[in-house]
């Protein structure tokens, strides 16, 4: 509620009939604000905008006044107004949405990524139930988002059949450079310093990439209220399945005057997780984060400085880092993973050991007539060790030693035109650098170089009418990679390199040839849909997009045995990007009874990089399977349902049905690793007059892939003297698995909230493989976990 | 506004800064040291004579260059060898002994040597680890009557120890190379 003060100075006798009068504007858009209430500071006067802005004083007195101005949503302001004669003066003030402690109102505090895409937002107390868990596991929980595991502890994000160098992550508005092209390299963030969790599964998302060919994943923490306050969230969970415990906690001050500041920590511990009936050796892990932002928030300018340190020890299941070919038919072979040992906290090799700082620095101010410009530089620096399995000295060190640096800064603008139009512009410049340390005595498994980015897009969102809107936007990458990379010369000339590229052989050394390749890439993408809302209850997104990605590192350069993954991989130097074109289309009715979405999507995607094996390769060591990558054209078909039905006040039924195809159109044939189907049924009873009692429970059916490419190979075991077939390629059974949810209040105060949970996972400790977890030639999933979470609010 | 200004630069300046720092450096070229290229198996007849030398070398480890293997002779039926192993690393010069790794850790290694079944051959090991497991870099082989076949040695890091074989050993493989020996 705003009020105005009118404060008369003049104490001396005067005529009295001055009139002001004029309009109140939204300084963001220009547009006028009805309903806007003013008030003349230390009186009774108050008036109101009508409905075209415009307001009126009579009858005034010739002095200066202050008048208060204000509006719902809207941040009170003071404006000085001198009077002598009949004045016209208009007021302009920032239309904002105020933010109530800890009560986030859906779909309005946190900006539309998006206009024509259905967006798929996890909330802070939905996210609150995986603490414990990554974000990927957060992730899962959305249709059409599964996850390629490497273990339990290596959970990335897998959008409509898509990951890696194909999902884009925002942490905090700074684009996640932690390394993400590599199946076994989880994403570093912490799941606990987000607020919120949008999955957007297309590139429509322009302004934070081109290239985003699976979706974007935007985590943002929560925004700190204007106004005086201190509050936090302490999280204390324990779990049974790995005999771990979390304990997360983030405490914020605002203060009216715009300023907060954050603090925010997280420190998790697991020893060896436990499949149905073993151990699985070696999977523990030890995660410490901590986060700080402070900022000041005045509405029409600001700034803020965050930064991030996220540090990861993860053990790697022991089992599963073989030798060749041999090896490999006694690990498939065996219903269990051939090394079990007892339960222990420690983690040995191998292991990954990683540190990923982020900083971000931000100024925003708003422009007149300009609209809201802001500024960022955010600086990362993710250094990453793996262990193996080594012998004598070099025991203990590293076999992948890398350091990644990356500096960008982006400008963006967004404008409001008039109130039907918005356009969003911006430029951003990157710079990356990643050194591979050669210390660790073996090649290296990406090279040294030095990467330069440059963009520039614009996004236009047109209002026809009140329930049409349509988006269109453009975007341009340039990018350019300095790399400096050692060949085998066996392998420089069997591939004829030596007579394809011999300009940028730079030196020799041994039996290695040193190269300096230079590669440019020039990547447009573009974006355009529409919303349509039929009436208060239906809308139907409609969105085409356009992404081109360039190859990342490991699909250039790979060229050698890939330890962990048990295999050579080779990449190839002449890869050009690759281009996606999506379709998608929801169809959504938003009810609270009964609501649900449905989102068939066609994603083609051009010069699509893939990796398969060609043949088997002799070393001293034995055979191993080589893994070329090579670029084909692909087609991925999918669908994701969501529905959701409430039976009475505190029943509701939730579903959620996905499915995707993926097929190779130059080879006419399925594409490795495309998610099998997969059911998600839950009841949920809800009761908030029960201390907020919420009881799920959960069935997931995940159906067998029955499509793959079936790329298993014959090797001669000379050991047995037989002819073995190794069975790479066919998808683990059809599983079903129980959870159980379950959360209550302790007590809920006028400023504290104390809230217990329960949760087990599945419940009836079944057995299961997935397809998607590169360990399940080794080992089963997970068994059942009981986990216990304290949640303090205050 | 001022501000705004003043921290454009900062940024700007900043980003050149970093930019700029950094000197284009060759990088170095990696040799693996612990990589095994060559394996030499003696076996030296008890009654004297020339040493028949298995060998096989990999240049190029995980390059597409297969191993090279070669058999100096064949084997005398009813003789008894010494047979001894050495693992080198010649991709440096002079070659590093990796057998003398091996031997350090002897616990947590051990040679396996798989007869084809038309062979007529047995072997022994000859030298053990701490805990009177095999190690196997020394061994002796006996043959039989006059047959061919191939014969393989497999040597494991990280086996179960004790064990009875390679299928109950499990590891990680580290040498695999099989040679076709002939005995007459």
């Amino acid at each position: 509620m705003c009020f105005l003060f009118l404060s008369s100075f003049s104490s001396f006798s005067q005529t009295c009939d001055t009139n002001l009068s004029g309009k109140v504007i939204d300084i963001h858009d220009g547009s006028t604000l009805s309903g806007a209430t003013l008030v003349i500071s230390n009186s009774e006067e108050a008036v109101q905008t009508n409905l075209y802005g415009e307001y009126s004083f009579s009858d005034l007195c010739q002095g200066t006044y202050f008048i208060q101005v204000s509006h719902p949503l809207c941040r009170t302001k003071v404006f000085k107004v001198k009077i002598s004669e009949n004045t016209s003066r208009d007021f302009r003030i920032e239309h904002h949405l105020e933010e109530l402690n800890q009560i986030l109102i859906e779909g309005k505090t946190y900006q539309n990524l998006t206009e024509s895409i259905f967006q798929n937002r996890i909330d802070k107390a939905a996210l609150d139930r995986y603490n414990g868990g990554s974000l990927g596991d957060a992730l899962n929980s959305i249709s059409g988002v599964s996850s390629l595991n490497t273990g339990n502890t290596v959970v990335k994000p897998l959008i409509n059949g898509l990951h890696s160098s194909r999902v884009i992550i925002i942490n905090n508005g700074v684009r996640m450079e932690d390394q993400e092209w590599g199946a076994e390299h989880a994403p570093n963030i912490d799941i606990n310093s987000a607020g919120s969790i949008s999955v957007i599964k297309g590139a429509s998302a322009l302004q934070y990439g081109g290239n985003a060919v699976g979706g974007v994943i935007v985590a943002t923490s929560q925004k700190a209220p204007v106004k005086d306050t201190l509050y936090g969230e302490t999280q204390l969970s324990a779990a049974t399945n790995g005999r771990g415990s979390s304990l997360t906690s983030e405490i914020t001050k605002a203060y009216e005057n715009g300023w907060y500041g954050s603090l925010q920590g997280t420190l998790k511990r697991f020893g060896d997780y436990e499949a149905s009936d073993y151990v699985l050796s070696n999977t523990g892990i030890i995660e410490r984060n901590a986060s700080v932002k402070f900022g000041l928030n005045q509405f029409d300018y600001g700034f803020e400085a965050y930064y991030s340190v996220f540090k990861n020890e993860i053990g790697i299941l022991r089992a599963s880092h073989i030798g060749g070919a041999e090896d490999q038919v006694r690990a498939i072979n065996s219903n269990r993973p051939l090394i079990i040992r007892d339960f222990t906290y420690n983690i040995d090799p191998p292991k990954q050991d990683v540190i990923h700082h982020l900083t971000r620095v931000k100024a925003f101010k708003v422009l007149k007539g300009l609209g809201k410009a802001t500024l960022q530089y955010d600086f990362q620096q993710n250094n990453r060790l793996e262990f193996d399995i080594r012998r004598g000295n070099d025991a203990n060190k590293a076999s992948l030693d890398l350091a990644l640096s990356t500096h960008t800064i982006m400008f963006d603008l967004e404008s409001g035109f008039s109130e039907n139009i918005n356009l969003k512009t911006g430029i951003i410049a990157r710079y990356q650098d990643n050194f591979a340390n050669p210390e660790t005595g073996v090649r290296r498994l990406i090279p040294d170089y030095e990467k330069y980015e440059l963009g520039a897009y614009a996004i236009v969102d047109y209002k026809i009418r009140k329930n049409w809107m349509v988006e269109a936007g453009g975007r341009f990458d340039y990018t350019n990679m300095n790399v400096f990379k050692f060949y085998r010369s066996s392998f420089w000339e069997s591939r004829i390199y030596d007579e394809l590229f011999p300009e940028i052989v730079v030196g020799e050394s041994g039996s290695q040839v040193l190269t300096n390749p230079q590669l440019n890439f020039y990547n447009p993408s573009a974006t355009a849909g529409s919303t349509y809302s039929f009436d208060d209850n239906y809308k139907l997104f409609f969105n085409y997009s356009l992404a081109s990605r360039a190859p990342n590192p490991s699909e250039l350069f790979s060229e050698g045995l890939h330890h962990s993954a048990s295999r050579i991989e080779l990449g190839d130097l002449r890869f050009q990007s690759e281009v996606a074109q999506k379709v998608s289309l929801t169809f959504q009715r938003d009810n609270s009874t009964f609501g649900f979405s449905i989102n068939p999507y066609i994603n083609t995607i051009n010069d699509f990089i893939v990796i398969e094996p060609i043949e088997i390769q002799q070393t001293i060591r034995g055979n191993f399977q080589v893994w070329e990558y090579r670029q084909t054209n692909a087609r991925l078909l999918g669908v994701d349902v969501d529905a959701s039905m409430a039976f009475t006040e505190n029943l509701r039924f939730n579903h959620q049905f996905s499915l995707v195809k993926g097929f190779d159109r130059s080879r006419n044939q399925p594409l490795i690793n495309m998610p099998p189907v997969n059911i998600k049924n839950e009841l949920v009873y809800q009761n908030p007059r029960i201390h907020n009692l919420r009881l799920a429970i959960q069935s997931e059916y995940v159906f067998q892939q029955n499509e793959f490419p079936n790329n298993n190979f014959e090797v001669f075991i000379p050991q047995t003297e037989t002819t073995e077939i190794i069975d790479v390629s066919t998808p683990p059974k059809a599983y079903h698995i129980l959870n159980f949810n379950s959360n209550i209040d302790l007590h809920n105060g006028l400023n504290s909230k104390l809230t217990l949970g329960l949760r087990v996972s599945n419940l009836l400790n079944t057995p299961y493989r997935n397809y998607l977890n590169r360990l399940r030639y080794y080992a089963d999933d997970l068994g059942r976990n009981f986990l216990l979470n304290l949640k303090l609010n205050y | 506004m001022n501000k705004l200004k003043s921290l454009t630069l900062v940024f700007f300046s900043g980003l050149l800064f970093t930019a700029c720092s950094n000197d284009d450096d060759i990088p170095v070229p990696v040799n693996e040291e612990e990589v095994i290229t060559t394996m030499t198996v003696s076996l030296s007849p008890d009654s004297g004579g020339t040493p028949i030398i298995l060998k096989t070398i990999d240049l190029d480890g995980d390059g597409p260059n297969p191993p090279v293997i070669t058999v100096s002779g064949n084997l005398m039926a009813g003789t008894t060898y010494s047979g001894s192993i050495v693992l080198l690393n010649e991709t440096v010069s002079p070659a590093d002994n990796i057998t003398e790794e091996v031997e350090e850790e002897a616990d947590e290694h051990q040679f396996f040597y798989s007869v084809a079944s038309g062979l007529d051959v047995t072997t022994e090991y000859v030298n053990f680890d701490g805990d009177e497991n095999p190690l196997g870099t020394e061994f002796t082989l006996s043959t039989g009557a006059p047959s061919s076949g191939i014969l393989t040695f497999t040597l494991r890091h990280e086996p179960k120890k004790p064990n009875t074989g390679l299928v109950d050993a499990g590891g990680e493989t580290d040498i695999e190379a099989s040679f076709n020996i002939t005995i007459e």
